[in-house]
């Protein structure tokens, strides 16, 4: 393997540690906040 | 979370996205080529911000544990929480660059005998404890003082052992910063600094936004416990 290609491997894992993080974290936030919502919404069914 | 809270965290993201691209531009296009390493010397700028920000973190950890103790204020516990999860994860990217550069420099993937990959390694390993010992606990209270009283006392070994490393003699890891070794060029240095600032900038992003989705979740948890007729978000 050449030198630039360990470069390259190394800031690869960077990238893909943040897009990983990042998309782990949105998805719990979004079911997070679906679920919330949901509640809400029976909530408000509930009370009509 | 206040409108006010949103617009801070979108201004906090894009300056981090923004900082991060601006750092990679200058590793790939501004700063030289080593003139011993070659172009894997580029590892380090992405490598020791990583370990820096990783360390720092798990001493700001025993720091929030601290704040937790003294005031028994339950935030201060979810700060230290996500800062020590967060290290981590960082601390890992820091194992796998580690490992990339010393493969690409010296042939191998791990030297056992370099005590600063070693000692790396047993801190890390040591937080990896963290997790499993937390939440063995049930009792909410007690999780959180002996989650503490764990990130006051490993957060304390963390300088501890820096220093340790630092006096060893025998060591063939490099130094890039310190007084006998790693006087970068201004270029390599201002590289550096961009790297270290845009690394600290995403840390503090992340951390802002992992807090973010546990009060988001620790919401969620008490509208499930409220009767109904009382949820509110």
């Amino acid at each position: 393997m050449q030198a630039g290609s360990y470069v390259a491997a190394a800031y690869l894992v960077f990238v893909a540690a943040v897009v990983a993080y990042l998309t782990i974290l949105g998805m719990r936030l979004s079911r997070t906040h679906r679920e919330l919502r949901m509640l809400e919404h029976h909530e408000d069914d509930r009370r009509r | 979370m206040t409108d006010g809270d949103r617009r801070r965290l979108v201004h906090l993201s894009l300056a981090s996205g923004v900082a991060v691209a601006a750092a990679l531009m200058l590793v790939f296009f501004y700063a030289p080529r080593d003139a011993d390493q070659g172009v894997i010397q580029k590892i380090f700028y992405i490598h020791v911000p990583m370990a820096i920000v990783a360390l720092g973190g798990f001493i700001a950890a025993a720091a929030l544990a601290v704040q937790y103790l003294r005031t028994g204020d339950r935030r201060w516990d979810v700060r230290s929480y996500v800062t020590i999860h967060l290290s981590l994860v960082v601390a890992v990217v820091v194992l796998m660059t580690g490992s990339i550069w010393a493969r690409a420099s010296w042939g191998h993937w791990w030297v056992w005998n370099e005590p600063t990959l070693v000692s790396f390694l047993i801190m890390f390993l040591l937080y990896c404890t963290y997790q499993p010992m937390r939440f063995a606990i049930e009792d909410a209270e007690r999780q959180a003082r002996y989650a503490s009283v764990f990130a006051i006392l490993a957060g304390a070994f963390v300088p501890l052992n820096f220093l340790a490393v630092r006096l060893a003699q025998a060591y063939t890891h490099p130094r890039v910063l310190g007084p006998t070794g790693g006087s970068m060029p201004g270029a390599m240095r201002l590289t550096f600094a961009a790297c270290l600032g845009a690394v600290v900038l995403l840390y503090v992003t992340l951390w802002s936004l992992e807090l973010t989705a546990k009060d988001a979740a620790a919401r969620l948890r008490r509208a499930r416990r409220q009767p109904p007729g009382l949820v509110t978000s």
